[in-house]
């Protein structure tokens, strides 16, 4: 196709856009003084820019017809830049140190402020891993996700509340609590898939908010639990600010706790039979895996992370209520999952900081935000329907018939 | 053994054994019942009436209708697909190793603690499954993704992967079914070697004649969820009955 055959398509694109919005924004009746106005600059704009778009988007679908092209004559799929620098240990270490670095004297270049966006950053970091157990590698469209955030977050505060507990005995408790609750929403959906997943742990969700808005005794209702005190460190009395940077530690210690922990089920056997189960759950029964089991652990452990996050951020806001756990939280967490790329955790880590920070520094655009995030996900369907990293199987190497090592 | 679908019986009253070292062909026109019946005997589906046995080279017998498909593949059975069921997104090797699951052990704290049996577990799966995909003849694939295999290939792969499981008895699926003539004779002594070689019993279903002539010791015929023959190949080949079901009425002399 020459470049001249592309214009020319581009070009009826735009000449249909600007018919086609004609009568909304080219005329206008002005009812007060009964004129028609005639806003032909508008129709300039919208010419140009869907001409503009248009050319893109068909590039863009000619790139990436090429790319399967490539991958088809055998030459690989092409890495990305984030994959290469995970394969060559030279680069590889000196990359981690500098980000280790960065991560650590980050809190005392820059204001409270940030350091706090940052903290949440992280603590979705832990949520995308964790639901990326669940939905990215085991398949399990699971839309109640937020349902485990509060039911750590809650751990906390009414155990704090009522016994006086520390944020240090909690965070375990509600790691156990959010893993035992992924369990007890297992059960019921072991025989569903796909959509009807989706639907009721949707409503299991909406349950867990509904129960904690509702029963005032339990909860305190809407009005929420305030006061909860922030973590301790041997009763040193911390300011503000300091405060803000030993949370910051603690979420990255506890963000790369839930790296280590999620790299190590994955590559494993139990994180084989996940994927077998995402692919497919009759032949990965047939082939001997147990589904109740697999599909409770990916459960389990996925509620786990959710737990720990709610913990912390309990500890965090020092104030929690029902309102912060809505379905729009479990989706916020799912496009990070879906963003970075189901299955991988480089992936669900860059997911996670461009879904926390764009917003937060892009205030200005604040009323569009749900308009791009519509659109980036599009895009993404699109053009890299793997997420921006896409995950790769790890290889094996076997040498001679008789000396196999991997 | 029976099998109701609401008012449909699709496997009726069929009886069906195989010996130790047989291998045993079940054909039928289509739709007579004969996924259907894999399926029952694979935990997939629950037969409305009847028994299964299994007798295991262990020694004893056991009755295994109704039990979970994961248990009958633990028991020695396994199976392959009619229309391929691979796990498309994971690669060759990991495909046999999930066939190598259910003789794996390691769970959780092994996944996270990697303790050295664990350890020396997970290699050793990845060196047997290697040798299974040797033995089938794909080990230039290892890496390679499921999907990306040739179609024929994939076939093989299935049957790869159902070996993993260390059965005592294959079932296998149309296993020929869109192999080109070469492919089908590969697999003709595929099959062969691997009774020798795995101690294994085959129950095979297949279209293809000239297939099922040359391997099967025995072969049952189906139509319409009944068996309707049994014997040698040679006895089944000029049975009148067999013959009328495939070409129905008028041609039988
Ligand atoms: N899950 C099901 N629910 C209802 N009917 C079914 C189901 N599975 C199969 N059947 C019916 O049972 C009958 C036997 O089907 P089956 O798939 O066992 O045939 P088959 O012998 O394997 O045919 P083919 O040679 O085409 O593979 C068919 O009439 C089919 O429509
Ligand atoms: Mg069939």
């Amino acid at each position: 196709m020459t470049p001249l055959i592309e214009i020319r398509k581009s070009v009826l694109v735009s000449i249909w856009f600007m018919f086609l919005t004609f009568p909304i924004m080219v005329i206008r009746v002005n009812t007060v003084e009964n004129v028609v106005e005639w806003r032909w600059h508008n129709m300039i704009a919208i010419g140009a820019g869907s001409f503009l778009l248009s050319f893109v988007w068909r590039y863009m679908i000619r790139r990436k017809e090429q790319g399967i092209r490539r991958q088809r004559e055998g030459a690989g799929p092409r890495l990305s830049i984030f994959q290469r620098i995970g394969q060559e240990r030279r680069i590889f270490l000196p990359a981690l140190t500098l980000l280790a670095v960065a991560v650590v004297v980050f809190p005392f270049l820059v204001s409270m402020y940030q350091v706090n966006i940052m903290t949440t950053a992280f603590m979705y970091i832990m949520l995308g891993l964790g639901l990326n157990i669940v939905v990215g590698v085991a398949g399990l469209l699971d839309l109640g996700y937020v349902a485990f955030y509060a039911v750590g977050a809650y751990t906390y505060a009414l155990l704090n509340h009522h016994f006086g507990l520390n944020f240090w005995v909690c965070l375990p408790i509600g790691a156990a609590l959010g893993a035992g609750f992924g369990i007890l929403l297992g059960f019921p959906v072991l025989r569903l898939r796909g959509d009807y997943l989706a639907i009721v742990t949707l409503g299991f969700g909406e349950i867990i908010r509904l129960v904690l808005e509702n029963w005032n005794e339990f909860s305190f209702g809407p009005s929420g639990i305030s006061n909860i005190p922030r973590p301790g460190l041997f009763g040193v009395a911390f300011s503000l600010e300091a405060h803000a940077r030993y949370i910051y530690f603690i979420v990255v210690a506890l963000a790369v706790f839930t790296i280590f922990m999620v790299n190590r089920l994955q590559n494993s056997r139990i994180g084989r039979a996940w994927l077998a189960l995402r692919e497919d759950e009759i032949a990965c029964q047939a082939m001997g895996v147990d589904k109740t089991r697999t599909k409770l652990t990916a459960f389990a452990l996925g509620a786990t992370w959710a737990g720990l996050a709610g913990v912390i951020f309990a500890a965090k806001t020092t104030f929690i209520n029902p309102a912060s756990f809505t379905i729009w939280e479990s989706i916020n967490i799912l496009c990070i999952v879906v963003l970075g790329g189901m299955g991988s955790i480089t992936g669900v880590v860059l997911g996670a900081l461009v879904l926390v920070l764009l917003p937060e520094y892009l205030r200005a655009f604040a009323e569009y935000r749900i308009l791009t995030f519509g659109v980036v996900l599009v895009l993404m369907m699109v053009f890299r329907p793997g997420g921006i990293v896409s995950n790769v199987r790890r290889t094996y190497q076997f040498e001679g018939p008789d000396s196999g090592d991997k | 053994m029976s099998m109701d679908f609401g008012g449909l019986r699709a496997v009726d009253r069929l009886d069906l054994m195989i010996h130790r070292g047989e291998i045993v062909a079940l054909i039928g026109p289509n739709g007579a019942g004969k996924t259907t019946f894999f399926n029952c005997i694979t935990g997939l589906y629950t037969p409305t009436e009847g028994d299964i046995h299994i007798h295991p080279p262990g020694g004893g017998s056991k009755r295994i209708n109704g039990l979970k498909p994961n248990r009958v593949t633990e028991l020695g059975l396994a199976r392959t697909f009619q229309n391929i069921r691979l796990f498309q997104q994971m690669t060759v090797l990991e495909n046999v190793m999930i066939g190598r699951h259910c003789r794996l052990r390691s769970g959780i704290a092994g996944a996270v603690f990697r303790p050295p049996h664990t350890v020396s577990e997970e290699r050793q799966a990845a060196m047997d499954s290697y040798r299974i995909l040797e033995k089938i003849g794909l080990e230039s694939f290892v890496n390679d993704l499921a999907k990306n295999l040739p179609y024929g290939a994939q076939r093989r792969l299935e049957i790869a992967r159902a070996l993993a499981t260390e059965p005592f008895l294959l079932l296998l699926d149309e296993p020929a079914a869109g192999m080109n003539p070469h492919e089908t004779h590969e697999l003709d002594q595929l099959i062969l070697r691997l009774r020798e070689t795995e101690n294994v019993s085959i129950l095979l279903i297949e279209h293809d004649m000239k297939l099922v002539m040359s391997l099967s010791d025995r072969i049952y015929v189906m139509d319409y969820g009944r068996k309707i023959a049994e014997g040698a190949p040679g006895r089944i080949k000029n049975d009148p009955v067999v013959i009328k079901a495939y070409l129905g009425e008028e041609y039988v002399a």
